[in-house]
């Protein structure tokens, strides 16, 4: 098997935070022991509710962060450390998406220059052929050529959406992040973008880590899905089965309360207490305070990520290598 | 039939000249679920905003509310005072906001109890600590005396929801209740509200831009788009077999959580610009199904089969194969 492209291994970053003006500052670790591969041309999607530290896996993944703890490797090399040169150099190979289109475009600048920007800074070809790019750019993300004259407070969501993925393309990266890309657009507005990003990944060979908080947008452009709890890898395998039959007990509850038009099937799992805090992480398995089927082991020792099938890994004590004899004592429990 | 709960009548608002709302005519049972889906500007929000007179002086709202048979538009403040939070109460995305920083959950719960229900003294604090333990705050006792910052964003709208029962209304406007919330917690507030509604009996007018959402939770569900009603129907029979090409689009763009992925049907184009409407019908520029007609005047919404209304020319009802695999860009 070909080395992946990027990879991922026991990443850690842990944030200080005061609670209140005269509180004593506190250890938040937003990401726990991250262990992720994303092979050539493969989509990972990567989903938890707020706080579960998806973003921050993201940020560390483009070294726009610097872990704490653990490496990033990107095509077999270790990620150049923030603010060098190499790490400038790399940042042409690699981009990011975010959720907000109009935060991320600089609202005095027509949508042309601001898809020609990277070309300039990392001074790719001389002024005919960035031109010429800009031009190829806009039409492969299916912009006309009149929005490119215009400025982002003229455009629709969905269309400043579009010029963000332009201008992210434009030094042809081989990887990119996206974080939450489509949450903020309307419905039919985001199926335009999300078969846009089918599209050019398969046309262009793209390599992405697509984050997201919605089960259905990640199933439908991944290949591989990553479920993240409180900072946690809790639950990793293929797009296609992980939510048909899902193992770990929180992705069992968010695949249940995706809702659905139609008729549901089974009963639906309402998980109990309140979402998770980073600042106040349980000991133990991070999930067991709302989990339905937890037992003592829960409460003191944390589940590692372990292959339970192929193509298939959970961090669950009820899954994992040494719990068929306590599989029937958590089901009592 | 039986006279409806709350009933709108061709209601048209206009902001500054411009029509956001073009005859919104729309019913609500007694006890009943009624599902408000579209895109952002649609008019979902305003519909009700302009029913419950929150709108601003500077827009000119016409056509007629009734509230079991009594005109309730323009009626006067004392009059609206009673009906919102009395009988029909709205609850918003964003609980924070809605709620006041300064003041303890107490204080807020008693007022709506004070204002709707004449209660007073010690039987506020007894019904304030009934209503959290009904919307499921634990320790309810000891917390009647925190502030909103003190609770997550999911207690939060469990308050507000708390505050909405305190007049007992018969009626729960909830406007994108759960779209600020994490999935889990999301499911958590639908039960809350299910629960509520099986022990009251109270209506509710669910208005948000989740389609799943409004059809597990909703009886029946009205899809509008640029200010008019384009479909009304039975939930089941919408999401199974939608005949407006504008409904078709918005269920063909969600991806499916199981079975084949298919190419979402995106719906081409965006919604038009209110100072800038389509002469005819205002989907017809991103139609698949426009024809010369389209284009003429909007069309009226129209009964079709028992319980369905849609407005559109096309007799024919377009059927989801016609339109899935057809991926309009």
């Amino acid at each position: 098997m070909t080395a992946p492209l990027l990879s991922v291994d026991r990443l850690v970053r842990t944030y200080r935070m005061r609670a209140g003006m005269f509180g004593r500052p506190r250890e938040v670790c937003a990401v726990d022991g991250v262990t992720l591969k994303i092979n050539r041309g493969e989509t990972l999607g990567l989903v938890g509710e707020s706080g579960s530290g998806k973003s921050t896996t993201g940020r560390l993944v483009l070294g726009l962060e610097n872990p704490d703890a653990g490496s990033v490797a990107f095509n077999g090399r270790r990620l150049p450390a923030m603010d060098t040169t190499e790490w400038r150099a790399s940042r042409a190979r690699m981009q990011m998406i975010f959720q907000d289109p109009l935060g991320a475009l600089d609202r005095r600048l027509p949508i042309a220059a601001q898809v020609r920007e990277p070309l300039d800074i990392h001074a790719v070809g001389d002024e005919a052929l960035r031109t010429a790019r800009v031009e190829e750019l806009m039409r492969s993300v299916r912009l006309s050529d009149d929005v490119g004259q215009r400025y982002p407070h003229e455009l629709s969501g969905g269309q400043r959406q579009r010029a963000v993925l332009a201008r992210a393309l434009a030094t042809k990266p081989d990887f990119l992040v996206c974080d939450e890309p489509v949450s903020a657009l309307d419905v039919s507005i985001q199926a335009q973008v999300v078969n846009l990003l089918i599209d050019l990944q398969a046309e262009l060979d793209l390599t992405m880590l697509f984050i997201s908080h919605d089960l259905r947008v990640v199933r439908q452009i991944s290949r591989r899905v990553a479920v993240m709890y409180l900072g946690r890898v809790v639950e990793l395998g293929s797009a296609d089965d992980l939510f048909v039959s899902p193992q770990h007990p929180y992705t069992r509850a968010l695949v249940s309360a995706s809702p659905t038009p139609g008729a549901r099937r089974g009963e639906r799992i309402v998980l109990s207490g309140d979402p998770p805090n980073p600042a106040a992480k349980p000991a133990g398995c991070a999930f067991h305070p709302r989990c339905p089927s937890a037992f003592a082991r829960c409460r003191t020792d944390a589940p590692a990520l372990v292959e339970v099938a192929p193509d298939r890994s959970v961090a669950c004590h009820l899954t994992g290598p040494e719990s068929h004899a306590t599989v029937a004592l958590g089901a009592v429990a | 039939m039986l006279q409806p709960l709350v009933s709108l009548d061709g209601l048209t608002v206009a902001f500054n000249g411009v029509k956001v709302l073009d005859g919104i005519s729309l019913s609500v049972g007694r006890g009943e679920a009624v599902g408000l889906v579209g895109e952002s500007g649609s008019g979902k929000s305003v519909t009700w905003l302009a029913a419950l007179g929150l709108l601003p002086k500077t827009s000119a709202v016409s056509g007629s509310v009734k509230l079991e048979g009594t005109e309730i538009l323009g009626a006067s403040p004392s009059t609206m005072d009673r009906v919102r939070g009395g009988r029909v109460a709205m609850i918003f995305q964003d609980p924070a906001s809605a709620l006041n920083p300064v003041l303890t959950i107490r204080r807020q719960v008693g007022e709506s109890l004070a204002l709707h229900r004449g209660l007073s003294g010690a039987a506020i604090h007894a019904e304030a600590r009934r209503l959290l333990d009904l919307v499921g705050i634990p320790d309810a006792e000891r917390r009647l005396s925190a502030y909103p910052h003190e609770f997550s964003g999911g207690q939060n709208q469990r308050i507000m929801i708390a505050m909405a029962l305190a007049g007992n209304p018969d009626l729960l406007i909830a406007d994108e209740p759960t779209t600020a919330l994490d999935a889990t917690i999301q499911a958590q507030i639908l039960e809350l509200i299910r629960r509520v509604r099986r022990e009251t009996g109270m209506a509710i007018v669910l208005i948000s831009h989740d389609l799943g959402v409004v059809a597990e939770n909703c009886d029946r569900v009205a899809v509008m788009y640029a200010g008019r009603v384009v479909e009304e129907a039975p939930s089941a029979e919408l999401f199974d077999d939608p005949r407006h090409p504008y409904a078709h689009g918005l269920i063909g763009s969600l991806p499916p959580i199981d079975g084949p992925r298919r190419r979402l049907t995106a719906i081409a184009g965006t919604v038009p610009d209110p100072k800038a409407m389509p002469q005819g019908c205002a989907f017809a520029p991103r139609c698949v199904h426009a024809a010369a007609l389209c284009g003429t005047k909007p069309p009226r919404l129209r009964a079709v089969g028992e319980n369905r209304r849609v407005a559109c020319v096309i007799d024919q009802p377009v059927r989801a194969t016609d339109i899935i695999g057809q991926a309009a860009e």
